[in-house]
Order: C-alpha cells, then sequence, then structure tokens
C-alpha cells in the first residue's frame, strides 16, 4: 500500500478511537451518574437570576467581519505554503514574485485597516 | 488492490498507537498538566498547590476525575441536543488528532512518530482550527446568551491568531525547505532555528509562541474563558464529564503546542551541542542559584524543595553531559529525554506566563494580532527571503 494512503488510514483511526475513547468516560458517567430531571436544573445559567429574554439573540456584524478578513488572508497564508518550501531551491526570482503578490495583500490588509473592519468597537 | 493482511495489521497498530497516545495525553497532559498547573500557580503566588491527597497532592487530579465521573449530565431545555453533546468531542479528538506528527525521539535509527505525513506542519495548523468549531457549536448550542457571546468571541480571536501562527511556522518552512516534522527537525542539527539568521529565528519564535498561547485561550489571551468575566464563557452550561473533556482539549492542544515549538525552534528531539566546559558552567550556576535561594533572605521555604529538586536535577543532568561529551559519546542522553524536557520547559514557561501577565481585553487582543502580529510576520518572511536570496 502507498506510503500516503497508509498515512492518512492512520488519522482515520485516530479520529475514530478518538471518538471511542472519549465516549467511553461519558458512558461511565451514564452508568454511575444519578438522573434527576427537575425543570429548574434545566434553566439557563444566567448568575442566578431568571433568563431574561431569549439566547438566540442577534448579534453583532463585527464578528463576520473578521471572519471575512481571516478567510482572505488565511487564503495568502495557503498560497505561502508551497512557496515556502521551494523557496531555498528557486532562488531571487521566486523571492521578487512573492515580494508582489503580498504587497499587493498588504495593500488589502492597510484597506482593511483604514476602512475600520478590524475595529472591535 | 492492496493486500488485506498487512491492511489488517497497519489498522491494528494504528489502534494500539491511538489507544497508548491517548492515554499519554489524558493522564500526562490533562491529570498531570493540571496538577502542576496547580502546584507551579500556587509556589507563583506565595501559597503551596494541591498537598493533602495523597504525596505532594499527586493524587488530586485523579480524585476530582473520580468525582466528575459522579455527576450528572445536565443538558439545559431548549438546547441543540445533539449538537450540544457533540462539541465536547469535537475539541477533544482535534487535540488528540494533533499528535500523530509530533515526532517523540530517535532510537535506532527509526523516528518515534505515529506517522511522518509529508505535509506534518500544516495537517497540525489545520487540526488546531478544528477546536474553533467545537467551541462555536457548544457557544451556541447552550441556549444562553453569555455562553453564546463567549464562543463568538473565543471564534473570532482564534482565527485572528491562526494567521501569525501560520507565520511562524511558514519562517520555519522556509528555512527548512520542507513541510514535515521530521525533516524539520534534522535539518536543525547544524543548530536550532532559534537561532538561525540572528534575531529574526527569536522574532519568529516569539511569534509563533504568541499565537500558539492565544490558540489555546492561555492568558494573557484567555478573555473567552475568563472566570470573572464570562462565567467561564463558552463552556458554562456544561457539567460533569463532558467539562473535563473540553479541560481535555485545552490542555492536550497546550501540550501539542508547546511539542510543536520545540519541535519547530528548539530542535525537537536532537540533543543540544554544546562543548564540555559550558555544561559544567551550567551545572555550577544551577549549583549557585540554589545556594543563593537555600541562604538568602528570602522567604521561600515552600519553594525550597522544588528549587533544590530542580538545582540537583540541572547539576547531576550537565555533569552526565560534560562527562559524556568529554569522553567523545556523541548523543549522551536518549533523545526521548531532550524531547519531554523541552516540551515541559515550554509548557511550564506557558504556566508561568499565566501569572505574569494580565488577562487583555479583546479588542487589544484582536489589535495584537491584526496590527503587529501579521505585519511583523509578513515583514520577518520577506526579510528571511531577502538575506536567503538576494542578499548572497
Amino acid at each position: 500500500m502507498p506510503k500516503v494512503v497508509v498515512d492518512w488510514l492512520y488519522v482515520g483511526v485516530f479520529a475514530v478511537v478518538g471518538v471511542v475513547l472519549t465516549v467511553l468516560p461519558l458512558a461511565v458517567v451514564w452508568l454511575l451518574a444519578p438522573r434527576l430531571s427537575l425543570p429548574q436544573k434545566k434553566l439557563t445559567y444566567e448568575s442566578g437570576v431568571i433568563p431574561f429574554g431569549q439566547a438566540w439573540a442577534q448579534f453583532n456584524v463585527r464578528y463576520y467581519l473578521f471572519a471575512l478578513v481571516f478567510v482572505v488572508f488565511d487564503v495568502e497564508v495557503i498560497y505561502l505554503y508551497p512557496w515556502a518550501t521551494v523557496f531555498r531551491t528557486l532562488g531571487a526570482f521566486a523571492f521578487y514574485e512573492m515580494l508582489i503578490f503580498l504587497l499587493i495583500l498588504f495593500v488589502g490588509l492597510v484597506y482593511a485597516w483604514r476602512k475600520g473592519a478590524l475595529e472591535w468597537v | 488492490m492492496p493486500e488485506p493482511v498487512s491492511f489488517f495489521r497497519e489498522i491494528l497498530k494504528a489502534i494500539g498507537l491511538a489507544v497508548v497516545v491517548f492515554t499519554f495525553l489524558a493522564v500526562v497532559g490533562a491529570m498531570y498538566g493540571v496538577y502542576f498547573e496547580r502546584k507551579i500557580s500556587g509556589w507563583i503566588q506565595a501559597r503551596i498547590g494541591p498537598k493533602h491527597v495523597g504525596p505532594y497532592g499527586l493524587l488530586q487530579t485523579i480524585a476530582d476525575t473520580v468525582k466528575l465521573l459522579q455527576k450528572e449530565h445536565i443538558t439545559p431545555r431548549r438546547a441543540d441536543a445533539l449538537i450540544f453533546n457533540t462539541a465536547p468531542l469535537i475539541v477533544a479528538v482535534a487535540a488528540l488528532l494533533d499528535w500523530v506528527v509530533i515526532p517523540f525521539g530517535k532510537e535506532f535509527g527509526r523516528v518515534l512518530i505515529v506517522r511522518d505525513i509529508n505535509i506534518g506542519v500544516l495537517y497540525f495548523a489545520a487540526m488546531a482550527s478544528i477546536t474553533v468549531i467545537g467551541i462555536l457549536a457548544a457557544g451556541w448550542a447552550s441556549n444562553n446568551k453569555y455562553a453564546l457571546l463567549g464562543g463568538l468571541r473565543a471564534a473570532s480571536q482564534m482565527i485572528s491568531y491562526e494567521i501569525p501562527l501560520a507565520l511562524g511556522i511558514l519562517w520555519v518552512v522556509m528555512i527548512a525547505g520542507t513541510l514535515s516534522t521530521v525533516g524539520i527537525v534534522e535539518a536543525q542539527r547544524g543548530g536550532w532555528f532559534l537561532f538561525k539568521v540572528p534575531p529574526l529565528g527569536l522574532l519568529a519564535a516569539v511569534l509563533f509562541l504568541a499565537a500558539a498561547t492565544a490558540e489555546v485561550n492561555r492568558v494573557p489571551f484567555d478573555l473567552p474563558e475568563a472566570e470573572s468575566e464570562l462565567v467561564a464563557g463558552y463552556f458554562a452550561e456544561y457539567t460533569g464529564m463532558r467539562f473535563a473533556l473540553f479541560q481535555l482539549g485545552e490542555y492536550g492542544e497546550m501540550f501539542g503546542m508547546a511539542a510543536l515549538a520545540s519541535v519547530l525552534f528548539l530542535g525537537g528531539w536532537l540533543e543540544p551541542n554544546l562543548p564540555a566546559w559550558l555544561w559544567v558552567a551550567l551545572g555550577l550556576s544551577a549549583l549557585g542559584v540554589a545556594a543563593f535561594v537555600r541562604f538568602s533572605a528570602l522567604r521561600t521555604v515552600y519553594l525550597l524543595r522544588p528549587i533544590m529538586a530542580l538545582a540537583v536535577l540541572g547539576a547531576v543532568l550537565s555533569a552526565v553531559m560534560a562527562l559524556g561529551i568529554s569522553t567523545g559519546r556523541a548523543p549522551v542522553l536518549p533523545s526521548l529525554i531532550w524531547f519531554f524536557a523541552k516540551m515541559f520547559a515550554l509548557v511550564f514557561f506557558l504556566m508561568w506566563m499565566r501569572w505574569t501577565y494580565p488577562r487583555l481585553r479583546l479588542d487589544q487582543l484582536l489589535n495584537l494580532s491584526w496590527k503587529v502580529l501579521l505585519p511583523v510576520g509578513l515583514v520577518n518572511l520577506l526579510l528571511t527571503g531577502f538575506l536567503l536570496t538576494v542578499a548572497r
């Protein structure tokens, strides 16, 4: 079997064994722990007071903005991975190319910064 | 068509290794990690940590685990039960999956690693990202405003710090020319990457360590689970063992980041290449520190024993190293010892940081990531690229 297939087979087995071994203590709890279902116990925790309002309220758009900027830079990082791996064998030309690419994305960062997409409040 | 016999054997080996690694993570990482966290926090705060349960309180976490196993699982009313129940599993399994690419040592010519995946560090970064999904799921499914807020803040923090983390990793990949963790360690035979390209190696390491601390939600970046602010944040509604699984995930991830940092910057399982006289000097300075503490007027009585123990350990280690190197034996101590020493040193450093720095506010945290660490990381990459190619 080719090595790469065995590699990912191991990862798959790790995932399955991980799930089984984490469910194991939960199963022990199911055997050992008491189960007394009272309505008061199921109330949402809000520091001792009766919960006020809906839990799934609207939340601010800034979470979305951060996620969006993250996606852009994560894709940039993905492009950097193969470049970094073969960088030493490519020489100065590779450096200049990546310099141009990163400069363009850096302009993007500055734009987001100036437009206030990176502000939390 | 793969032969059925060796396929089955590989699966058995994989299952065996998974059980071993998981046990290591659960016992050493989660249980004794928590024990040492409590002990070290205590010493830093001028008190002793747990001391009653077992000798030196060593059985404390076992007792806590036994207690947690008996706690009732409460699912809040109108919480999304399926997601609520799977979230801790996602976090714990992601932390376990990280460990497939960590090399523990090299004995008899074979590297002790579960699988040397050719995209090692990229795989590690990917697994670290899966934790975010678990945290978001936990916050959302809890039907609790504060858990939701905590989950969202944790998620924003973690995704913001993934870029500087990747930039730190990329710096190392540039120098080593490979994504495989084994390849990266082997490339450090001529010197740790921490000291390569003098100030830039240190810069990359600091960048990586800051990002790694933020990824595992530790102080100074632990706002998402700040006890004084969000009442445990995204895992507020979790009881008993499910809470313990989040802790297992968090401590497993912390140890994983420390292990990766030691692989990337501190030479992994490689022995430091120091001359014998330097080892003697280190041993003597360890004894000097011990003497100073013992005979000074500092009221550190509670610290006396751990400091003495560490000093004696340091002196013995240096003596062994000096002896070994002067008689010409190539690696004096087994590679496993070096790997674990480096990993535990970094974990200690993380715990030390916890009680040294105040907590950053969320906007300060995000500013640090986007406006400082990201530009610095990019400039670091470009400078190193320049120095490695054009400046020749």
